[in-house]
């Protein structure tokens, strides 16, 4: 396993290996998958105008990946949705496609700028596993009682080593 | 971020009371670090470590915390932000 992420002089920088470029991009281009660029909604001119559907994606990931911002409010969350998600869709596309284009075997150097997208790309990974694999806070404790045969296990080793990956990267942005 | 600039929209009149200010709240998940949610109030808020720190662990042991306040455009802007580092955060006007 990697030693994570070290302060440079210029931003920061992090060695991996070939297998851990394979989970990192293989993850991260997942997401890529799933967040449809653009506007996204039925009505063309609407589209057109950079209007999108209101409505809360169905996919659970993705209802994590852009939550309603009005907790009791159903209607202002569409209205927020509308206007925002296509430029936060764009925004996490646009940290996907920085990672992916990073990242590499060996010495990885990054400008501040860069660290920030990994920082996100990094957190929308584990934000997905986190769905998927019904991950709690006790995820650390969980872990060190659960078998390797368990079929959560190589999931959850994953997402224990990208939550290593993060916390080495904003300590060394910090 | 990158994408399309958010657009201007004039809202439909709502039943508001104009004397109360609005707050951007977030909520305590199980999968946002520590380390990231202080850093993240930092850099987006400009706020202190300390009080960074504090606003942190108000969401990790409360359930949640009001992090800014101020007008609806601009904790709908925090909200639009701190969606974009994957917080989970709503807005609402203060009771």
């Amino acid at each position: 396993m990697s030693t994570g992420f070290t302060a440079t002089g210029a931003g920061v920088s992090v060695t991996l290996d070939a297998g851990e470029v394979s989970v990192l991009t293989l993850l991260v281009s997942q997401i890529l998958g799933l967040v449809e660029p653009g506007v996204t909604g039925e009505d063309p001119l609407e589209r057109a105008l950079g209007i999108g559907s209101g409505d809360a994606p169905s996919d659970p990931v993705l209802a994590r990946l852009f939550p309603s911002a009005y907790a009791e409010d159903e209607k202002a969350s569409e209205e927020f949705r509308r206007y925002t998600e296509a430029t936060l869709r764009e925004g996490k596309r646009a940290d996907a496609r920085t990672l992916l284009d990073t990242a590499g075997p060996g010495v990885v150097e990054l400008t501040s700028e860069q660290g920030q997208a990994w920082l996100r790309a990094l957190n929308d990974v584990r934000l997905a596993l986190g769905v998927r694999f019904d991950v709690t806070e006790q995820i650390h404790e969980e872990m060190a009682e659960m078998s390797e045969e368990d079929p959560r296990y190589p999931a959850l080793a994953i997402y224990e080593w990208l939550t290593y990956l993060q916390d080495t990267l904003v300590r060394a942005l910090w | 971020m990158g994408g399309t600039a958010p657009m201007e929209v004039e809202r439909p009149a709502m039943d508001v009371r104009p004397d109360l200010p609005w707050l951007t709240i977030v909520w305590n998940d199980p999968v946002n670090l520590m380390s990231y949610v202080t850093y993240v109030f930092q850099t987006v808020f400009g706020y202190p470590r300390q009080k960074a720190e504090k606003l942190m662990m108000d969401v990790h042991h409360k359930g949640k915390a009001v992090v800014a306040s101020g007008s609806r455009e601009e904790m709908e802007r925090d909200v639009q932000i701190l969606h974009s580092y994957g917080l989970w955060a709503t807005v609402q006007q203060d009771s």
